[in-house]
């Protein structure tokens, strides 16, 4: 039985049976206009942001202050949580809280059944991404209407968002209007007839389309970039006026907040609102911040819910150097300056957080189960461009490293007895072993320095080579190796002298 | 630069040369000419023969217990000298990163202890040339059109900072020209450049073409395994520019 | 055992390590909450205010606090506006001026969404302007009215007294505190909504007010 669907349907599969990053990424480099239209939006977001962080000359000490802040959160949690759900409950919101993503996903549904709407307008949310709540609210007859421009190209395009700030960063303009003109009178207002594809008259397609849902809405569904603990209030960070036109026009808000989400203290904005729009859209400020502290009589939604959701997040928790991927605020920089995410694009990480924050928060928080996160935090060349920017000083590189040495160990936990499937440990052991002892390093040499003789007789450089190799080689030429190592050169011109 | 032995910047020091792995057995001009411009700055050079390699191929695929073999061949190599000199910021980032924390891993507080007193004396050559000997002009020509590509390590790890563009500005008869896009990694990242081969490529290339758009002859990094893997791509494309270490270019005088 | 004891036990087991001293002593955070900000280097802290947020595409005038309700009116009639909201806590004489528009002072019952989406403009006081980013911060106190009013007509015409700006974002927030602890909601604008969606590109212009008219005036009105 086939039930007609009341949203556009994402495309099939679950992201956690994504392929290996590899793989995907393979799949990616082959599509040509993504990589270009990814190449000219990470080179103008780029050069922006390093504009707009010139401008700071305390930079490093906002960053030192975030990373601070953050991290004295996430190691006295509990206590900022209980103060957290103790002032929303004072301010008039109702606290839910929820272990893992179905929890929170049956939470959101009752609270919209219990409204009698059978739709919800949506404000941009990683975390309600993160639990796939549209396609379980679709799944309960409720319409989720995403409101954010990028996520309307998204939905409208049964597409999934590649990157965190920008869902549809890898489609440029003509390739949105295609989409509006096929899909947007399907579900409501259709775009203007003769749409170009003039960012301008997207943008203004996308307002007439979304405003009678704004205007007829009852209820809407948010995530939160901040949740302050001593005032109660919750912070959402936007640009469109979407945002607020979901904080403030239905009846009913439902708000899904990671726990690591909290800050102490409202005074602790005064860093987050430095650091946050510098790094990700790299202006000066939003246009729009809103915040709310629970329910505010005779303005915007008076049955205000919020839903603390764990989904894996106490599991990275676990691990004192893990922990520090939590500080993320989610302002994408990570991913615009890394030159693998540029390449690829966002698809290849198979996760709602791609790029290198996704590549050291998957394997944490969904496990290193699946081969697509176990393959996740070998997607870096480590060339720290990440660390680099990222505004809460999170050790992106060294984490990458460390989730690595993760990854590594459930390999060689699998190798079990005469159960092997997995090669790598024994080649790699074979090779710490000759690097324990100078002596075999030098029988190593040995046949490199015989393979240069040999080659030399035939050619000056060496082309093609087998597997695995031939990775290597199928696009890149290598000199012969030199017939005399230097320890020889040493020993030959240097050694005796040292001997006097 | 004076020419008596006594007046030269180097004079009483000794350094521990380490040559690393990859340059000893592929690259051995590297160390060598490391060798050469140190002498000529007066320091007496020695190779402590037991040294091996860094460990980072083992540390940096995840490999953390097997790069510890290397920790300990390391410290035993270069324990109890000043100075330790690397031609390669990737290997003495490795050193000073990583050491202690593979120490730490190892659970041994004698390897931690050694490691804390020998890892941070690991200097990349530039380091050691500037800071050290407070020197910019090592009295090299080399009558070319070069470009520099940082390397990932050497800026991000080692932070070596406009110390290689420094000693390449007081090089007679060089030309140094910019290279677009030059902070972006050249896509090798050891194991990166095999398990990711597709991506590798594609950022080799990128940079390739930025390097062949420069009209250099000579493309000068830090670390011979980024020049091996955009070399290696020029080469395939028949490009005409070289690839060559700094300290290479460092040790070419006049009338050699 | 509920969700939230559950939870709070998997935090608790996960944190084993962090030793059970004051979270203030565990992690001490270095920084200064509340300082101004030095513009010294951009200028005139009131310069730099007006330049900001005309970064932004909106539009500043300056006026003498005697030429408010003129600068309104030219405000209205510049974004093409007829009729227009105000909150009832708007001073009266603030719109003496506008001749030909039709002025709604939102009472209770408030107007419905749809009523709001008919009115082509708002006129508000506001809170706190910010230097450094441009920035405009509504808290929504009777002068401002409830959100809703400055969302949902397409210009806004905003005042703001020149003894309301202050340099930074920490000043600001130390200014705000006290309207959050009052239970009432902020919005910070800085300059039209705006997207970067397509291309990362900057559009001006999406569900907010379209045309953000700022009137600076050089006392508090």
């Amino acid at each position: 039985m086939t039930t007609e669907r009341l949203t556009p349907a994402p495309p099939p599969g679950e992201l956690i049976d994504s392929p290996r990053f590899p793989v995907a990424a393979r799949r990616e480099l082959g599509n040509a206009q993504q990589r270009r239209n990814l190449h000219h939006a990470t080179r103008t977001i780029r050069d922006k942001r390093a504009q707009a962080v010139g401008e700071m000359d305390n930079w490093q000490e906002l960053r030192a202050a975030g990373g601070a802040i953050k991290s004295r959160v996430l190691r006295h949690l509990p206590e900022y949580l209980e103060q957290l759900e103790a002032s929303l409950t004072r301010n008039g919101a109702t606290v839910h809280w929820a272990g893992d993503a179905a929890e929170a996903n049956r939470i959101v549904i009752d609270l919209v059944q219990q409204t009698g709407s059978t739709e919800v307008v949506k404000v941009k949310s990683m975390a309600t991404q993160e639990i796939e709540l549209n396609e379980a609210l679709e799944e309960s007859g409720i319409a989720a209407w995403e409101t954010d421009l990028a996520e309307l190209i998204v939905q409208l395009g049964h597409d999934r968002p590649s990157h965190i700030l920008v869902p549809a960063i890898h489609r440029n303009r003509s390739e949105v209007r295609d989409i509006f003109l096929a899909e947007m009178g399907n579900y409501g207002t259709p775009p203007p007839p003769g749409l170009d594809d003039d960012p301008v008259n997207l943008a203004d397609a996308a307002r007439g389309h979304l405003r009678e849902k704004f205007l007829r809405a009852r209820v809407a569904v948010s995530g939160a970039n901040f949740a302050i603990a001593d005032t109660g209030s919750l912070v959402v960070v936007e640009s469109e006026g979407n945002g607020r036109m979901c904080l403030t026009l239905p009846e009913t808000l439902i708000s899904v907040v990671g726990i690591e989400k909290v800050l102490p203290s409202f005074e602790d904005l005064e860093v987050f609102m430095q650091l946050l729009p510098r790094s990700s859209t790299a202006e000066r400020m939003n246009p729009y911040t809103s915040i709310w502290s629970g329910a505010s009589e005779g303005d915007g939604p008076q049955n205000v819910h919020v839903v603390l959701i764990d989904n894996g997040r106490t599991k990275a928790l676990a691990d004192p150097q893990g922990r520090t991927a939590l500080r993320c605020i989610r302002c994408s920089a990570c991913l615009n300056i890394c030159p693998v995410f540029e390449k690829v694009g966002g698809h290849a990480y198979g996760s709602v957080y791609p790029g290198p924050i996704g590549a050291i928060l998957n394997p944490q928080i969904r496990g290193t189960d699946s081969a697509v996160d176990r393959s996740l935090p070998f997607a870096s060349t480590l060339c720290g461009a990440c660390t680099e920017v990222c505004p809460v000083m999170i050790p992106i590189a060294d984490l990458l490293v460390h989730m690595r040495s993760k990854v590594v160990d459930a390999k060689k936990a699998e190798n079990t007895g005469v159960h092997l499937p997995h090669a790598e440990p024994a080649m790699m052991k074979a090779g710490a072993w000759v690097m324990a002892d100078h002596r075999r390093l030098e029988a190593a040499q040995l046949a490199t320095k015989t393979s240069g003789k040999v080659l030399g007789h035939f050619t000056d450089h060496i082309g093609a080579l087998p597997w695995p190799l031939s990775k290597w080689a199928n696009a890149r030429d290598t000199a012969n190796p030199p017939t005399q190592t230097f320890r020889d050169w040493w020993k030959a011109n240097r050694a005796q002298e040292e001997q006097k | 630069m004076t020419a008596s032995p006594q007046g030269r910047p180097g004079h009483g020091l000794t350094v521990a040369l380490f040559a690393t792995c990859i340059n000893d057995t592929m690259f051995p001009g590297t160390p060598r000419a490391t060798v050469e411009v140190l002498e000529r700055l007066g320091c007496t050079v020695v190779f402590p023969r037991e040294q091996t390699c860094c460990g980072q191929i083992f540390t940096n695929t995840g490999y953390f217990d097997e790069a510890v073999p290397s920790v300990r061949t390391y410290v035993k190599a270069f324990g109890g000298y000043d100075y330790i000199v690397g031609p390669s910021g990737s290997c003495v980032g490795a050193v000073r990163d990583q050491h202690p924390i593979l120490a730490q891993r190892s659970g041994d507080a004698g390897l931690q202890r050694e490691v804390a007193q020998v890892a941070p004396r690991t200097l990349d050559v530039s380091e050691f040339i500037v800071d050290v000997l407070g020197v910019t002009d090592v009295g090299a020509y080399f009558p070319h059109r070069v470009t520099y590509h940082p390397t990932c390590h050497s800026l991000r790890v080692v932070k070596v900072g406009d110390r290689p563009y420094t000693l390449l500005s007081k090089v007679r008869g060089l030309e140094l020209v910019e290279l677009p896009d030059a902070r972006q990694c050249c896509g090798f990242g050891g194991t990166f450049s095999l398990k990711n081969a597709d991506v590798s490529v594609a950022m080799a290339a990128d940079k390739a073409r930025n390097v062949a758009s420069t009209g250099a002859e000579y493309l000068v990094a830090g670390d011979n395994s980024c020049l091996m893997n955009i070399g290696g791509v020029l080469s395939r494309q028949n490009a005409a520019v070289k690839p060559i270490h700094l300290i290479e270019i460092l040790a070419h005088t006049e009338g050699n | 055992m509920s969700a939230k004891s559950e939870i709070m036990q998997r935090i608790r087991t996960a944190l084993e390590d962090v030793p059970d001293i004051p979270a203030v002593d565990d992690v001490p955070v270095p920084w200064e909450f509340g300082r101004a900000v030095d513009l010294s280097a951009a200028g005139e802290i009131l310069d730099v205010f007006v330049e900001r947020v005309e970064d932004y595409h909106a539009t500043v005038v300056r006026c003498p606090a005697a030429d408010l309700p003129v600068a309104i009116a030219d405000g209205l009639r510049a974004t093409g506006a007829t009729s227009a909201v105000v909150p009832e806590g708007l001073n009266p004489d603030w719109l003496s001026a506008a001749d030909g528009v039709r002025f709604t002072v939102e009472t209770m019952p408030h107007l419905s969404p749809h009523e709001l989406n008919r009115i082509d403009a708002v006129v508000t006081a506001s809170a706190v302007g910010v230097a450094e980013t441009g920035t405009i911060v509504l808290d929504h106190s009777a002068d401002q009215g409830r959100r809703a009013l400055t969302l949902v007509p397409d210009r806004h015409i905003v005042v703001i007294g020149a003894d309301q700006v202050v340099s930074g974002v920490p000043e600001a927030v130390a200014l705000l505190r006290p309207a959050v602890e009052a239970g009432r909601p902020l919005t910070w604008i800085s300059g039209p909504s705006a997207t970067s969606d397509i291309e990362l590109s900057r559009v001006e212009g999406v569900h907010g007010p379209r045309h953000l008219y700022v009137i600076l005036v050089q006392e508090r009105p």
